[in-house]
């Protein structure tokens, strides 16, 4: 089941080719904590954007709160150029219901008003719960019920697609 | 062993109400999370939509300007809805009991009571008898307890200093009267600080200091040597009954910062001072507002703090 699961960093190149056809001289590249961080940190230097990278942790923004209380150790989100009036690449590792995306939009209008924001996700495996779809896919990928698709990182640095337990 | 109070089941932060007892884990999980905090204060827009619809009562029992405005300022900042209450002219001087109060509180469908109280353990008594899906946090009791001023503190000197396990922390003043004091050595020693000195006279230190694991001097210069962080505490004149102290002057001579004095402590020594401060009683002016001092910063990452600690316990 593993071996079907799409080679991370062979798509790498592949989006970054994509991405490179479209963005404009005013984008900006704001990845996701954690896999969406590592993704966006390989992603941003094949693109040469003008301005840093910038990371976001949606922990305070999560619509399940209420229901699960803060996560342990939520990252500082820091976005180091002005969001007003900016092409946004926002980056993810898996889409799959679409709140993380919802959340992260709240939290980005905090910050200013974008001109546009693009979603850039390395697996869809679909499963979407609100009206959100990526305009730069990696891979779609089918996910068994009851498993979870996450990117990981190696200690070299190598990205990987794998399954767990867990919904 | 008996649970405490503050834990729920699975050993989660239900209510704060005293450093003591907490493991290091939850400490580093609210210092973790006040750190991202701080980011969110440093917006145009400070808010995040955490506690929507929740509902923060200030139960102040005793006055405080600095701490109860903090903490509405971070109810705020996380999209609570804050009600304070000035006890003073409230039912309590018509003789209403601290748990009616809380009841009827409760029946106005509170989320969390942040509570000041002079007397040591009133939130932990108001703890024990919350609904479940209410919460405390002990904004100062007694002698005993202040842990979100205890947690701003440790904030502070991570912020500046980075690692606990190499740092020697020196509190200085009237110990006997202050839940900041306590507080704070329990978190050093948690997060393990090898060395914590207590500087004050004997009338100023509680009996059996020693067993909070603390270094106790008596000569300020001999307890400055080499210190990294010098806290300064208030000379607590409205807790005091009878003399403890020749006078205030005399005070400042022995255990007042002064230049001179801070010289001993390391060149890149920091002060802090809870607040409010007695200017020419235990600091001089020229440290408090000198370079070493850490004092308004303390502030400023005591809202981050309290958001940190309201947004923990209000989701578990």
């Amino acid at each position: 089941m593993v071996s079907e699961l799409p080679d991370a960093e062979a798509l790498l190149p592949k989006l970054a080719a994509e991405l490179r056809t479209h963005v404009t001289p005013n984008a900006a590249m704001i990845g996701l904590y954690t896999g969406g961080a590592w993704l966006a940190q390989r992603l941003h230097p094949m693109l040469g954007l003008k301005e840093p990278l910038g990371l976001m942790d949606i922990a305070f923004y999560r619509d399940d709160y209420h229901k699960e209380g803060l996560k342990h150790d939520p990252k500082r989100t820091k976005i180091p150029f002005d969001v007003e009036g900016r092409d946004l690449l926002l980056v993810d590792d898996v889409l799959y219901t679409g709140r993380t995306v919802r959340a992260a939009m709240n939290e980005l209008f905090d910050y200013g008003r974008p001109r546009s924001i693009s979603l850039v996700i390395l697996a869809d495996r679909g499963g979407r719960q609100l009206p959100i779809c990526a305009q730069y896919c990696g891979a779609v990928v089918q996910v068994p019920e009851g498993m979870r698709l996450r990117l990981k990182r190696a200690a070299d640095g190598i990205l990987k697609l794998e399954l767990e337990r867990g919904a | 062993m008996e649970r405490s109070p503050q834990l729920n089941a699975n050993g989660e932060l239900q209510h704060l109400l005293s450093i003591e007892g907490l493991p290091r884990e939850i400490l580093l999980q609210i210092l973790d999370t006040a750190e991202s905090f701080v980011g969110v204060t440093e917006r145009d827009i400070k808010k995040v939509p955490l506690l929507r619809g929740k509902s923060v009562f200030n139960l102040f029992f005793e006055p405080s300007t600095r701490t109860r405005t903090t903490f509405e300022i971070a109810a705020k900042r996380l999209s609570a809805d804050v009600i304070n209450l000035n006890i003073a002219v409230s039912s309590q001087s018509k003789g209403e009991s601290l748990l009616d109060t809380v009841a009827n509180l409760s029946a106005m469908h509170a989320d969390l009571f942040i509570v000041r109280h002079a007397s040591s353990g009133a939130p932990f008594l108001i703890a024990r008898n919350v609904k479940p899906h209410e919460h405390v946090i002990n904004a100062g009791d007694g002698r005993h307890a202040h842990p979100t001023q205890g947690l701003l503190d440790l904030f502070t000197i991570r912020h500046y200093k980075k690692d606990f396990t190499r740092l020697t922390v020196a509190v200085v003043g009237d110990i006997l009267h202050s839940r900041v004091a306590r507080s704070l050595i329990h978190g050093l020693t948690t997060l393990g600080t090898p060395e914590v000195r207590v500087i004050g006279p004997q009338t100023l230190l509680p009996t059996g200091v020693e067993s909070l694991g603390v270094r106790v001097f008596h000569d300020m210069r001999e307890g400055l040597k080499g210190a990294d962080v010098v806290v300064m505490l208030r000379l607590q004149n409205e807790r005091m009954n009878g003399a403890l102290l020749p006078s205030a002057q005399e005070f400042f001579m022995k255990y007042g910062l002064t230049a001179d004095k801070l010289a001993l402590a390391k060149p890149d020594a920091i002060v802090m001072h809870p607040g409010p401060m007695n200017r020419g009683v235990e600091i001089d002016s020229s440290v408090a507002d000198g370079p070493h001092s850490v004092i308004l910063p303390q502030v400023t990452f005591g809202i981050a703090v309290r958001m940190a600690v309201m947004s923990i316990v209000a989701g578990n």
